[in-house]
């Protein structure tokens, strides 16, 4: 094996780049379970953004208007889930689980005929002054603009969540339902909009995965994805700051395997291929989590 | 302006009824997809539901109804205790395949040994393997208070890995000519799951049908299946009454393990034949939406895992014979969990007409 061909400052820039897909789903997920909601759906609204984003962009030429339309796309789906969980008051883990299963399928179908081409050009920024740092600048500063689209928005809600007025109405919504139905809010409506924030955010998620990741179409390409991001909602106790840093520390493990793949380990590619779950696992058990919100998973049926 | 107002107690009446309604809302909306599709909307449904029962090849496709249907009612006897306790095991299919390659492994290591013990041995060890499997989140569960839906979900990839790294390196077949995959079990007489391969007959579908027989007595007649209910329906009410609820999380992602484990193990040793990277098709998954349709109760479970089965081998022939796109058919066994959940508020809720309804 051959160490000295990994790169340090190439293994922590592209850490950033393997980190930010999961962060866009997280942050999306944090919200709606700071409402009260839990949407085990974040892979199936994942892939459909995935798919999504690519037809659009691919059609386009543009990767922008394919990101709209990966959160649009997302954001369509959670209606479902939000319609099925708030106003028919269906079981909350079900009903993600059944959004997983439709959303494979769903993507499956629609980018049947998309298999095998390449996405559009995303190039990167090169931004003038801060990224010709030494060492810093090519891993903080040299990236495609979504990075920092991904970052602004966990800053965004931080900052939302901590002095927003409507912050406040939304953790209230999650922590106790009942308080917040009878002070006036309207718990179902401030619900809606936080699942549909959270569609898209994991569409964005997706489709930075198949426009830029990866980037090609390929039926289940999210493998999993989805479902460790809700793993570092439960690990960052529903902060987003700590978010960032489990998504960095998924990000670390993800790029070190691929790195010691390509170096030519002693271990099977299997077994390193299997690490970032591991780590996941690892992380869950490690990280003695905060205290959820307090109607996390529970129906709201306003009775009186 | 529609009103919901709680029922005191689920209705009986739509208990049974939503299931039936919710088969009929993916009829007309799979119709609707399959037009949008290009495809005649009747002819595909009739190819899907009612081919494979009656068409003129059906001899040949209701065994096949047996093959798929046993793995996925031996799964969701499984899934149906945890999830009537409220303990979410969304992880069977790696289950379902750890199983597979401990039982395969046995046959293997002894091969070419004729004995009737070797099957035994076999099911054992696939058992122990998916239980084992499962065990994994529930341990952590009851030790650290991890999420088990997370932990067992993981615990998929790093299985689909594992099968890889089995069908690759460590189980395959050394007269194989650097194929990858194990030797074929079917084709060794004592590690054979098949009874009679025309009739889709093999051991699993025995154990399907004995797993819902045990299951519906242990629900209905036994302290245990008491225990279960109450902890899904009042947790509160279940420690008073003195249930364990570490035990019972353990207990019942135990079952469930042991049984995706010997599901994965029949498989492999019969229909499928070998270890191979693409092993799994997904039953695991596919077998929670049996679970939920045919209302969490053995007998409901069996008929869902027929009708399952028969989207399965309808959608096949529809793929061969009018082209439709095999993701149409996942699409569909998704929407049909979609209109269940939908329908099953009729279940727990009357509605009224009017504002002001409630009281």
């Amino acid at each position: 094996m051959d160490l000295s061909a990994i790169n340090p400052i190439l293994l922590l820039a592209s850490l950033m780049v393997a980190a930010t897909p999961i962060i866009l789903a997280a942050v999306g997920e944090l919200i709606v379970e700071r409402a009260g909601v839990l949407n085990l759906g974040v892979e199936g609204m994942m892939i459909t953004g995935a798919v999504c984003g690519f037809i659009v962009a691919v059609n386009t030429g543009s990767p922008f208007l394919g990101f709209i339309g990966a959160a649009i796309g997302g954001a369509v789906l959670s209606l479902l889930f939000g319609f099925l969980t708030q106003f028919l008051l269906a079981n909350q883990v079900a009903t993600g689980l059944a959004l997983t299963l439709f959303g494979l399928g769903l993507s499956a179908l629609m980018g049947q005929n998309y298999i095998g081409i390449k996405a559009p050009e995303f190039p990167d920024w090169h931004i003038p002054l801060l990224g010709d740092i030494p060492v810093i600048g090519p891993i903080v500063f040299q990236h495609d603009p979504m990075v920092y689209v991904g970052l602004a928005i966990v800053v965004a809600v931080w900052a939302f969540l901590k002095f927003s007025r409507a912050g406040l109405v939304l953790r209230a919504v999650g922590e106790n339902h009942e308080a917040a139905h009878a002070l006036g809010y309207h718990v179902v409506r401030v619900r809606m909009l936080a699942i549909m924030f959270g569609g898209a955010c994991a569409g964005l998620g997706g489709a930075y995965l198949s426009l830029v990741r990866v980037p090609q179409w390929t039926e289940g390409m999210t493998a999993g994805a989805g479902w460790i991001a809700l793993a570092i909602v439960v690990f960052a106790s529903w902060k987003p700051m700590r978010l960032l840093l489990g998504a960095y520390l998924f990000g670390g493990v993800t790029v070190l395997q691929l790195n010691l793949q390509a170096a030519g380990m002693a271990i099977p590619v299997e077994y390193l291929s299997m690490s970032p779950y591991l780590a996941t696992i690892a992380v869950l058990v490690i990280m003695r989590s905060g205290r959820a919100p307090g109607s996390l998973g529970q129906s709201f049926h306003a009775s009186r | 302006m529609l009103m919901l107002e709680k029922r005191p107690q689920p209705s009986k009446t739509w208990t049974l009824a939503a299931p039936i309604l919710a088969v009929i809302l993916t009829m007309i909306c799979g119709g609707l997809l399959f037009a949008a599709l290009g495809k005649a909307p009747l002819e595909t449904i009739r190819t899907i539901f009612l081919d494979p029962l009656f068409s003129e090849f059906a001899w040949f496709y209701r065994p096949q109804l047996l093959i798929k249907g046993a793995p996925l009612a031996l799964i969701a006897i499984g899934l149906s205790f945890g999830f009537r306790a409220g303990i979410w095991n969304i992880g069977a299919e790696g289950q379902y395949i750890v199983g597979a390659i401990c039982g395969a492994a046995v046959g293997l290591a002894v091969y070419p040994t004729e004995s009737i013990f070797i099957f035994p041995l076999m099911v054992i060890a696939g058992v122990l393997g998916g239980m084992l499997w499962a065990l994994i989140p529930g341990i952590l569960k009851v030790k650290f208070d991890t999420n088990e839906i997370l932990v067992s979900l993981m615990l998929v990839y790093v299985a689909e890995q594992l099968l890889a790294s089995m069908a690759l390196s460590t189980l395959r077949n050394p007269e194989g000519m650097g194929f990858p995959g194990s030797r074929n079990l079917a084709k060794y007489d004592s590690a054979s799951s098949w009874i009679s391969e025309n009739a889709g007959m093999h051991w699993g579908v025995v154990a399907a049908f004995i797993a819902v027989i045990f299951a519906y007595v242990t629900l209905s007649r036994h302290q245990f299946g008491f225990n279960v209910r109450l902890a899904g329906q009042s947790p509160r009410a279940a420690r008073f009454a003195g249930v364990n609820p570490k035990l019972l999380v353990l207990v019942c992602m135990g079952i469930s393990g042991g049984l995706a484990g010997a599901a994965g193990l029949f498989e492999v040793a019969g229909p499928a034949g070998q270890i191979s990277i693409d092993f799994n098709v997904g039953y695991g998954f596919t077998a929670i939406i049996v679970a939920f349709l045919g209302r969490l109760h053995p007998i409901g479970i069996l008929l869902a895992a027929g009708l399952m089965a028969l989207t399965y081998i309808g959608g096949e022939i529809a793929q061969s014979n009018l082209g439709l796109p095999g993701a149409a058919i996942q699409l569909m066994q998704g929407m049909l969990l979609f209109f269940l959940l939908m329908v099953d508020v009729l279940t727990n809720y009357r509605v009224r007409f009017g504002k002001g309804a409630t009281t």
